[in-house]
């Protein structure tokens, strides 16, 4: 398919469902803790009793506010809760309280980092934001509880959400997922969201379409459902766009539909088309008054929000010298971001303890899939290691022992304290008892050299005839027989010295 | 003492004239003497009523002195009474008990009133003369065999027959002041907000509005004491300071500029309730009133503009009835749309059907800007007619309804015909003003009520305006003679 897919450009927009992290529900006093019996988080307006009213959760709307200032989006001073009517047993009211003509939040927009991948670098992209807009989650059907029945579940009936919408302004499933994974942390980054996608607090509806390369109109585009993984996404989006592109090619036309991805078979099926779509009668919804967000009321929240990663990221270049790769890199998430600035804040040197945790670091928790907040070395740990590094104590390799070290529960657990001083004796302790401990003895270093040089005088003889490559190899013999404790940049300087004589 | 004055009640039962076991047990008994012939109620329950009476009781003993503390209030079935069964009129909520209490309910609670029972009413408060009442028509006390009004039809017969010592009722384009005219007695619909709609089972949000149905002005003003009042569980419920509605009740009527609207005493209204509502205006001249011409030239569109609305916001509403959680099921069906078809069918009467039918065409997609959206700009545009009017005149004076109580089935089976009955209470309601009927005369032996409508909040000014004329007269206090039914055993 290569040939065909070089004639196609597949055109993606996405609307992002994530759950607020509010202590109650959007428009009632419920609790929406997760994993709750089922309906002991009902109450009367969850369970939409007769004569019950909507009260607006403010908390609700200030992760709204939050999230729209993030994004430098227009905050509408006036918004308007409509009713979405439609019936289905999981929604108790037979509507549900969304926002249709004027959300809370407007145009903003995202910059995304596009990940290198065979041939292409790594690229920035601007995913512009067409609107965010407050609504209230439905409850859970479940099956199989009961013998041939269904039960309902209204625990998550009420639950906060902001529903997140762009342009159709990505252009592969690496957008997509860079634009999805860029949302999941923003919205971690400003803790109106926990992000975590298996309980569902993060799903996505992406919107597929397909053109001819070079047309400027876009295709007719079909929904693929409550993508709950980033994983799931690529394959969902992949799939779907050689489906669109194949059924093109064969001549077919392409029926506005939503879709749901299996991701046993790896396939993408027609849920409705548009025909069986619901007609969902929107209108305002008379119990609520329209949702007024005043200046000062965007003053109060800016003034609760962090530093926001772009920001953060400005600030690395600037105060550490940090390249703008290592910087975007550092403030990809809130954790990692976290992270740096603590191992900084512990007395560790800023270039180093990048490259440490972008290197070692995050090598090792990508093979292990975890994330930075799962990372066993604390912050101390590794500004502990950063200055026996560079006080000269261990030598680069030996720092990579320890790490390993580190990394094991049981040893990075007998390296604690409070303190950097504490930490870097516990450390000490543990260089001296793997005999890692770096020999800056210019002395025993030159001992060492003495013995190396005369049991390898042919070498001698060839560096002397002009073979630089045996110089390397003189330095590897001193090394070893000092089992790699010597300095190696006093190996260099003492070995040059002696083959000029 | 069945005729007595909420304040007269009141004093009895401080004085320990009489207890309100016993000031309750005489309701009962009158109601159990006439109720099956009337059949104001749908839902008693003595031992609750009963219960409540002693804790008055109690209360009084203890030194209490609210002003409703122990008198029995008959409440509109359409208010979640926790315990109660509360059916709003319909089959759909036939075995509906409430686990929880309105608004308004608690506040009689708090004030130590006592729950008669629920009153009958329109299904879903959807209807003029009591009709669409799963639980049967209303007699109206005046002639048994015509309607006592609607939808509050059974609050409304229940207070003209004295079977209560007040009612509540809710008003969405006449509900209160529509019966209280064709029964003859004192009804208020409030402002919009004044009542929280916490627990009134919604029928049109935006219209929607709780208010006192009782003997006279004086008792709507008690009444509307306890009902009124901020409440956070209702987000357009109004934050502002508490009244008296008592305050202006002895108000010098001097000065008073009454507007008579034009176009409420054109074609479309009965020749002998416009002259009782001529003598009545007269009488406010007396009292040194003056009468200003108005106009409201956009009212005449209230019924068409309702129709749009209430029906819209009911088709909403009403969607919650699916036979899921609660309310009617059908027995049988095959899969979840059956289910819901079925239970629907059956639940919900042919007035509900139509309004919802009607509020499903008007918000579906190709029909809502010119139906809803254009509504909702000549709603605004009737609110401004009263806006200008309101410069000219204090108060806003008609008559409630174009005619005296019509027979049971004379217009059950013509929707725009009782649609009409509503052509000039239904702008206060778009409008959201508070809006009045006061007993003002007969026609050939029925009940005619004279419509007061006031600026927003002016509550007290027009009970002030009504009560002046209830010291003059005497309209008030007349009761029907009920026809003695046979005792039922």
């Amino acid at each position: 398919m290569e040939w065909a897919k070089n004639n196609w450009e597949v055109v993606i927009g996405l609307e992002t469902h994530t759950q607020l992290k509010t202590n109650t529900k959007i428009f009632s006093g419920a609790s929406i803790k997760y994993g709750a019996e089922p309906n002991t988080q009902a109450c009367v307006v969850s369970t939409a009793m007769p004569g019950v009213l909507p009260v607006l959760n403010r908390e609700a709307v200030n992760c709204a506010i939050k999230f729209g200032l993030a994004i430098n989006a227009e905050i509408a001073p006036r918004s308007v809760f409509a009713r979405k009517n439609y019936f289905y047993p999981d929604l108790p009211k037979g509507y549900q309280i969304s926002q249709f003509e004027l959300p809370v939040v407007g145009r903003g927009a995202v910059t995304i980092q596009v990940p290198a991948s065979g041939k292409n670098a790594a690229y920035e992209k601007v995913v512009n934001i067409t609107r965010a807009h407050l609504e209230e989650d439905a409850g859970k059907s479940v099956h199989g509880a009961v013998e041939g029945m269904s039960g309902i579940d209204l625990n998550r009936a009420g639950t906060p959400l902001l529903e997140i919408v762009t342009e159709p302004d990505m252009r592969s499933a690496a957008e997509a997922v860079a634009y999805a994974k860029k949302l999941h942390e923003l919205v971690q980054w400003i803790g109106i969201c926990d992000g975590n996608m298996q309980e569902g607090s993060f799903r996505c509806d992406v919107n597929v379409s397909v053109r001819p390369k070079g047309s400027d109109k876009l295709g007719t585009r079909r929904e693929i459902k409550n993508l709950n993984s980033f994983k799931f996404m690529t394959q969902a989006i992949e799939y779907e766009t050689r489906w669109q592109i194949e059924t093109l090619e064969d001549g077919g036309k392409i029926q506005q539909a939503t879709v749901l991805f299996n991701p046993d078979t790896g396939e993408t099926k027609s849920m409705r088309s548009k025909e069986e779509a619901n007609d969902y009668r929107y209108f305002p919804d008379p119990d609520l008054l329209p949702l007024e967000v005043t200046e000062a009321d965007k003053a109060r929240v800016k003034a609760t929000m962090p530093e926001l990663p772009e920001a953060m990221k400005a600030r690395f270049e600037v105060d550490f010298g940090l390249s703008a790769y290592d910087a975007s890199a550092l403030t990809s998430s809130r954790d990692m971001a976290d992270y740096f600035v603590a191992t900084v804040n512990a007395g560790a040197e800023a270039k180093p303890a990048a490259n440490w945790i972008l290197g070692a670091i995050s090598a090792k928790l990508n093979a292990e899939e975890k994330s930075i907040a799962e990372n066993p070395v604390t912050s101390i740990q590794l500004a502990a290691l950063l200055r026996r590094i560079s006080d000269n104590t261990i030598s680069n390799n030996a720092a990579k022992q320890i790490f390993e070290y580190l990394w094991t529960p049981q040893v990075a657990e007998l390296i604690i304290g409070d303190s950097l001083e504490e930490v870097t004796r516990g450390l000490d302790a543990l260089i001296e008892a793997k005999g890692l401990k770096q020999e800056s003895d210019s002395g025993a270093i030159e001992a060492v050299i003495n013995e190396v040089l005369a049991a390898n005088q042919a070498m001698v003889e060839e560096f002397k005839a002009g073979k630089e490559k045996a110089f390397n190899a003189l330095v590897g013999q001193v090394m070893k027989a000092s089992k790699g404790k010597a300095n190696p940049a006093q190996v260099n300087e003492i070995l040059k010295k002696k083959l000029a004589n | 003492m069945i005729n007595n004055s909420l304040k007269q009640l009141g004093q009895m039962l401080a004085k320990k004239e009489i207890s309100s076991v016993e000031m309750t047990q005489t309701f009962l008994n009158r109601i159990q003497q006439y109720n099956p012939s009337i059949n104001a109620f749908i839902t008693l329950d003595t031992d609750k009523t009963l219960a409540q009476a002693k804790l008055a009781d109690a209360r009084i003993a203890a030194g209490g002195d609210e002003p409703l503390t122990g008198i029995p209030i008959a409440q509109k079935d359409i208010f979640c009474a926790k315990g109660w069964r509360t059916t709003c009129g319909s089959k759909m909520l036939a075995n509906f008990i409430a686990p929880y209490d309105a608004y308004v309910i608690s506040q009689f609670d708090t004030a130590g009133a006592v729950n008669l029972g629920k009153t009958n009413m329109d299904e879903f408060a959807m209807g003029s003369s009591n009709e669409t009442s799963f639980f049967g028509g209303v007699k109206n006390p005046w002639d048994f065999d015509r309607v006592p009004g609607g939808s509050s039809g059974g609050s409304a017969a229940a207070v003209a027959a004295r079977l209560c010592a007040a009612a509540t009722g809710t008003d969405t384009g006449g509900s209160i002041r529509q019966p209280a005219s064709l029964c003859g007695f004192t009804g208020l619909k409030p402002t919009y907000g004044l009542v929280s709609r916490y627990g009134m089972i919604a029928f049109a949000s935006s219209l929607d509005q709780a208010g006192p149905m009782a003997k006279s002005a004086e008792d709507c003003a008690l009444m509307l004491d306890v009902m009124a009042g901020f409440d956070e569980r209702d987000s357009t419920s109004l934050n502002r300071p508490k009244e008296h509605y008592t305050r202006d009740l002895n108000m010098s009527l001097k000065g008073l500029r009454i507007g008579l609207p034009r176009e409420f005493f054109a074609e479309g209204l009965d020749a002998n309730v416009a002259k009782v509502i001529e003598v009545a205006i007269a009488e406010y001249k007396k009292l040194g009133a003056e009468i200003v011409d108005i106009s409201l030239p956009n009212s005449q569109l209230s019924i068409p503009v309702y129709y749009v609305l209430a029906p819209a916001e009911a088709s909403s509403n009403l969607s919650r009835y699916d036979g899921v959680r609660y309310g009617h099921r059908a027995a049988q069906y095959d899969d979840l749309m059956d289910m819901y078809m079925k239970s629907r069918a059956e639940g919900f009467g042919a007035e509900v059907k139509r309004r919802i039918l009607i509020g499903t065409y008007v918000l579906s997609a190709g029909y809502y800007d010119a139906y809803y959206l254009k509504a909702q700009q000549i709603r605004r545009l009737i609110a401004d007619d009263f806006t200008q009017a309101f410069k000219k005149c204090d108060i806003i004076m008609g008559p409630t309804a174009p005619s005296t109580a019509f027979k049971a089935g004379e217009k059950a089976d013509d929707p725009v015909a009782m649609y009409l009955q509503d052509v000039y209470t239904i702008a206060t309601n778009l409008a959201g003003l508070p809006g009045m009927s006061i007993p003002a005369g007969f026609s050939n032996g029925l009940p005619v009520g004279l419509q007061i409508m006031g600026n927003y909040f002016d509550e007290a000014r027009m009970l002030g305006v009504a009560h002046a004329y209830q010291q003059v007269t005497d309209w008030h206090t007349q009761m029907p003679e009920l026809k003695i039914p046979e005792v039922v055993a």
